[in-house]
């Protein structure tokens, strides 16, 4: 096969997957223009390769297709049939591509059935669809195909019915359906025809105001690519992972050397190979949207076939990440997805009758998440019938009936991810015969992933899956059981407690006994403890006297079990290069893998999953149990709050979700460039801002620092000492007119100040004002739009401070449908720079889909004010452009909104 | 296995690299053997199969270590004897083989060589080729892949 051919195989491949996935959209928006260029664009370029490359077979039905699609072009109105139908189209070609790729040649066979059928909806797809509107809107006739009257409906029936389509399977349901669509319409158009022969205004284009709008949600604009071989891909990354270990040796090296004149090279050698890594690592990097492609077919097909409406919405297609991992979670997230639209979404009539939208929707939306990305597949369909689970999970001995019954909903959810459990009553051939989910479950934990549920009955299912952004490189903790060292992946850590025999020191924290297990206090919580080098001997329980009473525990957490591992010390955390296990030791189940330190030592890597396995089977219940409350629990109003000494002996505290590390560092390490204090963190440099004017920064000695991090940025808070982290409800007495503080709330009886991160981080960086979006409140409740969820959580105090309620959502299509669901929200803040639709874009639908979101304050967050964004602010009534960490100038807008809210019109007035 | 086979029943003459274990000497085909170093810094593997003395760092890359004492259930050398290892590779994974010392390269012709002796213990057998006749002593011809062929990998075996 000749080069040419190869690639044409491999573009046709990809086009036809985007075309496939912009008729899906296409359908549901006939009007976009711009979807419809695209389409015409790709399904040309294919025929016009065709007829290069002497392939007269796809050609022809290419250019039947093409046509059909001129004929939209040209502003014929789009029909489920006929979508259906270039749908059929185009898995005939694939089914030819896939021959020319196997045997080089395209294979025999006719398509007059498909040709002829295209052909028939072209001349006919326009009388037909445009007779139910008025008749004036009759579109013009056209020269060539078009045969009015000719085409008798026997003639159309029989084309569809000798249609059989590519290889039986997906043809025959697809096709028959366009059938009872047809007929009808059909009869009106004969009539409307020959009455209407008069030529009138072709379908109407889009207002020329809202293309912009548009071109926003189209395609990416093209960027210059080249492709490169996989493996050269997967080459250069071993090679720099490489380079990483040797790096880091000789770092290693250096820090023993304090004078060595290598300090300065290195550092650059540090720095460029921080970077080199960052760039090879972005060309793994895809776009989740990738996996996502076929879906929307997928759940068009489902829908027809199973005949409920179902609506895939999805988010943050944009979102990056390894295609390795990208590989991984494919066909999961399809099966999921199946699942869902099958299981999850009622039958439409049972959905009237539970007072629902006749069409179910599936959302999935992906973002980041520290290092990792949250994937998030919901439907609003009948949710997991948990009673029927429980019973099931009796009947198959899963677990014995007594227990079944003290498990809360969340873990008893988690049955279904076992092999062969299905309550389906019926069995459909889109699933049901509890295959896959045990499969999806096993395959994201491979990867280091979790799954989760979220169920309620009536309302639907979320699974929520937490996957790392790459499985190359992780950062991880090393620690030290015995005589060993060990690496534990910093995405399964929840934190590190200090433990102490008893009786030594009173506040310390101490492991009890129940009949020799043991167990941890951990903030009115019992947390199983396993010791690392017990279980490295091959017990998971500890026996009395064995255990070392002091050291550490990591508290860890495998989807809904926590547990703690106690281990002699910690050392540091590192950011290290894993290396697959050898085939001699893949079956132990407690290392994910190895890999070389610093100091050229191997140390295996800790397998979270494994250990929580082996956990489970010795500490079954009680840890199990025990975690599932506490996650129930932690929905409540509580907050997590880090408390530190901070100038002049006072309590401060900052929302734990805010902090990305805690660290204690050299203060010889300290550097001071331009005035600014500044510290080499994880290859970069990192600013230091105290947390109050009064806090000296050491110059030796150990410095604790409060490390926040968003995207690539981190800044380093200087606290005197970091002293407890609390769970408590979260009750700000007094608003402090510091800009530094949202204000004091009382936390274990103690009086703090709960700092505001929003003001020091401009302290750190000038331009830290990327991201945050918020929602305008009136006094009750706003809707805070924002991408960035450090921002989300930053202002979600401060707001609730001030007396809103306050929502969140993290993308303008999120936003939208929480205003069109939620009546209760009174003002939007957001932020107007986001990937994707920007928050000019979401007050545009908003004021374009009239009542209530038309006349609704906005607010929006801006890190620049340029003069035409004022401009576009104006035209589109947002009430007030803040500045990003203008939180006074915020909570002003804000007030100004909620007095001047009685006049309807007040918005306006900005 | 086919190379293995094919220096077994050389039509000339074999290179050997020897190494000894207690007192008995034995000879890998030179072309499987990718390096000779002193091992240092093992990290054991807990829960590994007994052969495995644990993971090193060879350069860069990172090893498993397999002792051949072990492998041959012969007892473990007394602490702080000498030790050697032997780069193995096979199927892409690079191997280590602890020995207690390693000797000199001998080219062997098929002519000093005889088939393994059927009173050997089975273990042995199973990874040997043959014994080759030398002046004083003998020397046993160890089949790299069934060597490496232990634990969960045994399917690899070959006979």
């Amino acid at each position: 096969m000749d080069d040419l051919l190869r690639e044409f195989l491999v573009e046709s491949a990809e086009h036809l997957d985007t075309v496939d996935a912009e008729l899906v959209r296409f359908e549901q928006d006939p009007n976009n223009q711009q979807i419809l260029r695209n389409i015409f664009r790709l399904v040309h370029t294919i025929k016009g390769t065709c007829g290069f490359l002497g392939l007269p077979r796809l050609e022809a039905l290419a250019h039947a297709a093409e046509t059909l699609m001129g004929r939209f072009r040209d502003g014929y109105p789009v029909s489920g049939a006929s979508v259906t139908l270039i749908l059929a189209t185009l898995d005939r070609l694939k089914a030819i591509l896939a021959d020319l790729e196997a045997t080089g040649s395209e294979p025999a066979g006719a398509d007059a059935d498909l040709i002829g059928a295209l052909e028939q909806m072209a001349s006919v797809e326009a009388p037909a669809a445009a007779a139910p509107p008025p008749l004036p809107e009759l579109p013009p006739i056209v020269e060539r195909e078009l045969k009015p009257g000719e085409v008798s409906l026997e003639d159309l029936e029989r084309a569809f019915m000798e249609a059989p389509g590519p290889d039986e399977l997906p043809a025959a349901p697809v096709l028959e359906a366009p059938k009872p669509a047809l007929d009808p319409v059909l009869e009106a158009a004969e009539p409307a025809f020959e009455s209407a022969p008069e030529p009138a205004a072709p379908a109407p284009e889009r207002p020329a105001a809202a293309a912009p709008a548009e071109g926003g949600e189209g395609p990416i604009a093209k960027v210059q690519t080249i492709r490169v071989n996989v493996d050269t891909i997967e080459h250069l990354m071993t090679m720099v992972s490489e380079l990483v270990l040797t790096r880091n040796q000789l770092l290693e090296i250096a820090r023993r050397h304090e004078d060595s004149g290598y300090k300065v090279p290195l550092q650059r050698l540090s720095h460029v190979t921080a970077e080199l890594q960052e760039g090879v690592m972005k060309t793994r990097m895809q776009p989740i949207g990738n996996a996502w492609q076929k879906l929307p077919r997928v759940v068009r097909d489902l829908s027809a076939e199973l005949g409920k409406g179902i609506d895939l919405v999805m988010s943050g297609a944009e979102t990056e990440l390894d295609r390795q991992v990208l590989d991984v979670i494919k066909d999961p997230l399809t099966h999921m997805v199946r699942n869902s639209a099958d299981h999850g979404i009622e039958a439409t009539k049972d959905r009237l009758k539970a007072g629902k939208p006749a069409r179910g929707s599936i959302r999935l939306s992906a973002y980041h998440e520290g290092g990792t990305i949250t994937i998030e597949i919901a439907d609003d369909g009948k949710g997991l019938d948990l009673a029927a689970i429980r019973k099931k999970a009796v009947e198959r001995n899963l677990a014995p009936a007594a227990d079944v019954e003290r498990m809360t909903d969340a873990q008893v959810a988690k049955f279904i991810f076992h092999a062969g459990f299905s309550t389906a009553k019926a069995v459909t051939s889109v699933s049901g015969r509890g295959v896959g989910m045990d499969v999806v479950k096993t395959n994201i934990e491979t990867i280091g992933g979790v799954v989760d549920i979220a169920t309620e009955l009536g309302k639907g299912t979320t699974f929520t899956i937490k996957i790392p952004l790459t499985l190359a490189i992780v950062s991880a903790l090393i620690v030290k059981a015995g005589e060993q060292r060990y690496a534990v992946p910093q995405i399964a850590v929840l934190e590190l407690v200090r433990v102490d025999p008893k009786g030594e020191n009173k506040s310390a924290n101490s492991i009890e006994r129940i009949h020799g297990a043991p167990v941890l206090r951990l903030r009115e919580r019992l947390l199983p403890i396993v010791t690392l080098d017990g279980l490295m001997r091959g017990q998971a329980t500890v026996e009395e006297g064995e255990i070392v009473e002091s050291g550490f525990v990591v508290v860890a957490q495998v989807g809904r079990q926590r547990f703690g591992v106690l281990v002699d010390e910690v050392f540091h955390t590192e950011e290290i290069v894993v290396k697959p296990m050898s085939s001699k030791l893949r079956h132990i189940p407690l290392f994910a893998g190895n890999t070389i330190l610093g100091d050229g030592a191997v140390v295996l890597i800790v397998d979270p999953n494994g250990v929580a396995k082996l956990v489970g089977q010795s500490a079954q219940s009680g840890a199990a149990t025990e975690t599932e409350v506490e996650e129930t629990e932690a929905g409540d109003a509580k907050a997590t709050l880090l408390v530190f000494k901070g100038g002049a002996g006072g309590f401060k505290a900052v929302p734990l979700s805010l902090v990305t590390r805690l660290e204690e560092i050299d203060a010889s390490k300290i550097e001071h460039l331009g005035g600014r204090p500044l510290i080499q963190y994880r290859g970069r440099l990192m600013p230091l801002v105290p947390a109050d004017p009064s806090i000296e920064i050491r110059s030796e000695g150990n410095q604790a620092l409060v490390v926040f991090s968003d995207g690539d940025r981190a800044m380093g808070l200087v606290v005197d000492e970091i002293v407890d982290i609390v769970e408590e409800r979260l009750d700000i007495e007094i608003s402090a007119d510091r800009s530094d503080l949202i204000g004091s709330a009382v936390l274990r009886g103690r009086a703090t100040d709960i700092i505001n991160i929003a003001h020091f981080l401009p302290l750190a960086y000038d331009d830290w004002a990327r991201g945050p979006r918020k929602t305008v409140v009136k006094a009750p409740s706003l809707l805070l739009v924002d991408d960035s969820a450090f921002f989300r959580d930053m202002l979600t105090p401060v707001l609730k401070a001030a007396g809103y309620g306050v929502t969140t959502a993290s993308s303008a299509d999120e936003a939208m449908s929480l205003l069109k669901g939620n009546a209760g929200i009174d003002f939007v803040v957001s932020d107007l720079d986001m990937p994707g639709r920007s928050g000019f874009d979401l007050v545009a639908a908003m004021r374009k889909s009239g009542g209530r979101l038309a006349e609704m304050p906005v607010v929006a967050l801006t890190g620049t004010v340029a003069a035409d964004a004022i401009e576009q602010a104006r035209r589109l009534a947002i009430s007030d452009l803040v500045a990003k960490f203008d939180r006074s100038g915020l909570l002003a807008a804000l007030a100004e909104i909620g007095e001047a809210a009685e006049p309807a019109d007040a918005r306006a007035a900005a | 296995m086919q190379a293995a086979n094919g220096n077994a029943v050389p039509t000339d003459t074999t290179d050997y690299v020897t190494v000894f274990v207690g007192e008995t000497m034995f000879g890998l085909t030179i072309d499987r053997v990718h390096d000779v170093f002193v091992p240092a810094g093992i990290t054991p593997v807990p829960l590994a199969p007994k052969e495995i003395v644990g993971l090193l760092n060879l350069r860069g890359r990172v090893v498993t270590a397999l002792c051949l004492r072990r492998r041959l259930g012969i007892p473990g050398r007394e602490a702080g004897a000498a030790e050697m290892a032997i780069g193995l590779e096979q199927a892409g994974e690079t191997f280590a083989l602890i020995v207690d010392g390693v000797g000199e390269v001998l080219k062997l012709g098929a002519d000093t060589q005889e088939p393994v002796p059927i009173n050997l213990d089975a273990r042995w057998r199973d990874i040997s080729l043959g014994v080759h006749r030398l002046d004083g002593r003998l020397l046993v011809i160890l089949d790299v892949d069934a060597l490496l062929a232990f634990g969960d990998a045994r399917e690899s075996k070959v006979a």
